[in-house]
């Protein structure tokens, strides 16, 4: 097996446990796997943001600009933003290195389990692309890891084409107009699945809609907070 | 001149400046204008992953392992199929799209009669060289090998060969691995062509058409040429990481026409070059003496025995703060060569221990340094007094008076070239043709043995 990101093969050490259980393969070297910081200790419940208050300002702003109902229940991040990983989204997202979204599909399952395991009956919706972009990269990223997750995945949004998100500022994302559509209703908990969460306008978008068409509480589950 | 929406754009030829820009490629389909049927036209269509019974070959970029080729379930063809993982950083190579290959007829290169207007002077050996590198454009050689050492003065030499192809309206590549080379190559190449069109590309940088008669490339970019180049001047052949990758061998042989011109120029040639000019199968020549005229430093060799242990703790060894104090020149700036990134940051961080020896700033370069070009400047104008780095500085770069100290040169990543090209960063001015080097290590390897035969190898043959 090599490294899915420096391409270095992977050499075991031998040790009495693998040689008694066999190890799960791994697709990352140590040290690549080092460069990936998770989220750790104290974070705002809400967004993720390492914090040391409860709920952080923006999330505050956010709760104010939905009148005390904010859209989203809370958004749960895995990985904090660095370069290193700021590297591996843009190769796999932006470049189309498709496999290297398997460095996360471990991660991704077993964290799911931790926070959104209690949630009976939800359903994963990804953040769709638009029909433009998913010509030009050839995959969505967010489906990607919805698929790693084991329980039933609804594609109901749809995205209208613009510009990209990660193009504009933080005041153009917040009063940028929705960009996605919705086929149909749904009556169950929704989990949204992204890559990142930057500033939560684009998931807040999809999360609004998912209420409006009958969706009882939306959360949202996202690999990075940005 | 762009066209209207729906009315398919046909010009009544290709215009020249389309020409040159297309002419020799090979491209992916993002990669060609739509709405062009007539610069379609003079591309044929080839298969992106040829597929045999044992393995799959990018036919861009020549890979063939299997771990890098991925699998895609692709929403433009609604199939699982594979993409190369070897060249995505060129754009991706998918199985479902063709790559597009230029048939069409070649245009003519302009003809320069006096296209070299720089005017500095040879010394006797570069001229020597620059002579032979004449003769072999003007033969068509084949191929022929620059063995200069390091500080020789190799880019000038070049400049008489590049005017004797440009004269002839060939068209020329001066390809190297590394995209610094690029960067540092391009203003000296266009000063010394004023008038010629000189491109640099490279990843990131803002010369996208490639469409000059003088073409500077870092070896990746070559992937999307196709028997287009006269004459294909390799810089630093053994690079990191040109010997190791054969893409980038693939990409030049296969950027290079059929009778073509090609040049190697290394101060350290590999086992396998120099096993062919020992069997009169490679021309080449030899230049023994810098440009200054001085001999090569040779390096010295300092045993520490509690080398591996200090490194462990990320303490500098004695020996090397005793060095630091002892040395001949204390003028001179100082390149601490250390093998690992990590080590270069936990050198760097300490600032304290090389400020009682003397030095005010110290910092470190690594190639994951976002800062490494500034730092880099800032060393040549001697704001920094003392700069640890890893071995992304061993070649290319020219400071005026620094001492050379290797830490650990037993380690694996400092090799004989390496090493070699490491030794050459000391005395490279006339004004301080001298320097220090030392290897710092705990246990002689062969390579640092090599090394050190082979630099008095160099400065026997110039006759010191």
């Amino acid at each position: 097996m090599n490294c899915l990101w420096c391409h270095e093969a992977i050499i075991l050490d031998v040790n009495w446990l693998n040689i008694l259980i066999p190890s799960v393969p791994r697709n990352l070297c140590d040290t690549c796997a080092s460069n990936l910081e998770k989220i750790n200790g104290k974070r705002c419940r809400k967004c993720s943001r390492i914090a040391n208050i409860e709920v952080c300002e923006d999330c505050t702003k956010w709760e104010k600009y939905y009148q005390g109902y904010d859209v989203l229940e809370f958004n749960y991040s895995i990985f904090q933003y660095n370069e290193h990983i700021k590297k591996i989204i843009a190769k796999w997202k932006y470049r189309g290195d498709y496999e290297l979204g398997n460095i996360f599909n471990e991660t991704f399952k077993q964290e799911f389990v931790k926070k959104f395991s209690h949630l009976k009956n939800a359903v994963v919706v990804p953040i769709p692309l638009s029909r433009e972009r998913l010509e030009e990269r050839c995959f969505n990223q967010a489906e990607m890891l919805a698929d790693f997750l084991q329980i039933p995945k609804v594609d109901i949004l749809t995205r209208v084409h613009g510009e990209k998100q990660s193009k504009k500022t933080r005041q153009e994302r917040i009063i940028s107009k929705n960009p996605f559509s919705i086929q149909q209703n749904l009556n169950k908990y929704a989990i949204l699945v992204d890559d990142i969460y930057t500033t939560g306008t684009t998931l807040r978008h999809a999360a609004k809609l998912l209420q409006m068409n009958g969706c009882p509480r939306v959360f949202s589950y996202t690999l990075v907070r940005g | 001149m762009s066209p209207p929406n729906n009315i398919p754009y046909i010009p009544s030829r290709l215009d020249s400046k389309v020409l040159y820009e297309y002419a020799g490629k090979l491209l992916l389909a993002k990669e060609l204008p739509l709405n062009t049927p007539l610069l379609q036209e003079n591309f044929t269509k080839i298969p992106s992953i040829k597929r045999t019974l044992f393995y799959q070959e990018c036919l861009r970029c020549g890979n063939r392992q299997s771990h890098l080729f991925g699998k895609i379930p692709c929403a433009g063809c609604n199939k699982i199929h594979s993409y190369c993982r070897n060249c995505i950083e060129m754009g991706r190579v998918l199985e479902c799209e063709p790559l597009y290959y230029w048939i069409g007829k070649e245009p003519i290169w302009p003809v320069f009669d006096s296209p070299l207007t720089w005017r500095g002077t040879l010394s006797k050996y570069q001229l020597e060289a620059s002579k032979r590198i004449v003769q072999a454009v003007n033969r068509l050689e084949k191929e022929l090998l620059i063995w200069a050492v390091c500080g020789s003065g190799k880019t000038e030499m070049l400049f008489h060969g590049i005017e004797a192809g440009l004269k002839q309206g060939k068209r020329i590549c001066i390809a190297t691995p590394r995209a610094d080379v690029v960067r540092e190559l391009k203003p000296r190449v266009q000063a010394a062509f004023q008038e010629v069109p000189v491109q640099a590309l490279f990843a990131g940088s803002d010369e996208r058409a490639g469409s000059a008669p003088v073409i500077i490339a870092t070896t990746h970019q070559l992937l999307r040429y196709v028997k287009t180049f006269d004459i294909m001047i390799i810089d630093e052949v053994d690079a990191f990481p040109y010997h190791h990758d054969s893409t980038l061998l693939f990409a030049v042989n296969r950027a290079k026409k059929e009778k073509s011109t090609t040049i190697y120029l290394t101060a350290t040639p590999r086992k396998n070059l120099q096993m062919k000019v020992a069997f009169h199968r490679l021309p080449h020549i030899f230049v023994p003496v810098r440009y200054h005229g001085k001999p090569l430093p040779v390096p010295k060799l300092r045993l520490c025995f509690s080398l591996k242990k200090d490194l462990k703790q990320n303490q500098i060894p004695e020996i090397l703060k005793e060095w630091l104090t002892l040395r001949a020149n204390p003028n001179r700036q100082v390149l601490i060569f250390v093998p690992t990134i990590s080590l270069a940051n936990a050198f760097a961080e300490k600032h304290e221990e090389f400020q009682q020896l003397g030095f005010i700033s110290i910092t470190s370069v690594h190639s994951e340094d976002p800062l490494r070009i500034e730092k880099i400047n800032q060393f040549r104008s001697r704001e920094i007094d003392l700069l640890v780095t890893t071995t992304i500085l061993e070649r290319g770069v020219t400071f005026p008076s620094v001492d050379v100290i290797i830490v650990d040169a037993g380690h694996t990543v400092f090799d004989e070239a390496a090493l070699v090209q490491i030794a050459g960063r000391a005395g490279r001015s006339s004004a301080d043709p001298t320097g220090e080097v030392i290897f710092l290590h705990d246990g002689k390897t062969e390579a640092m043995a090599s090394a050190v035969r082979s630099i008095e190898m160099m400065n026997r043959r110039g006759g010191f």
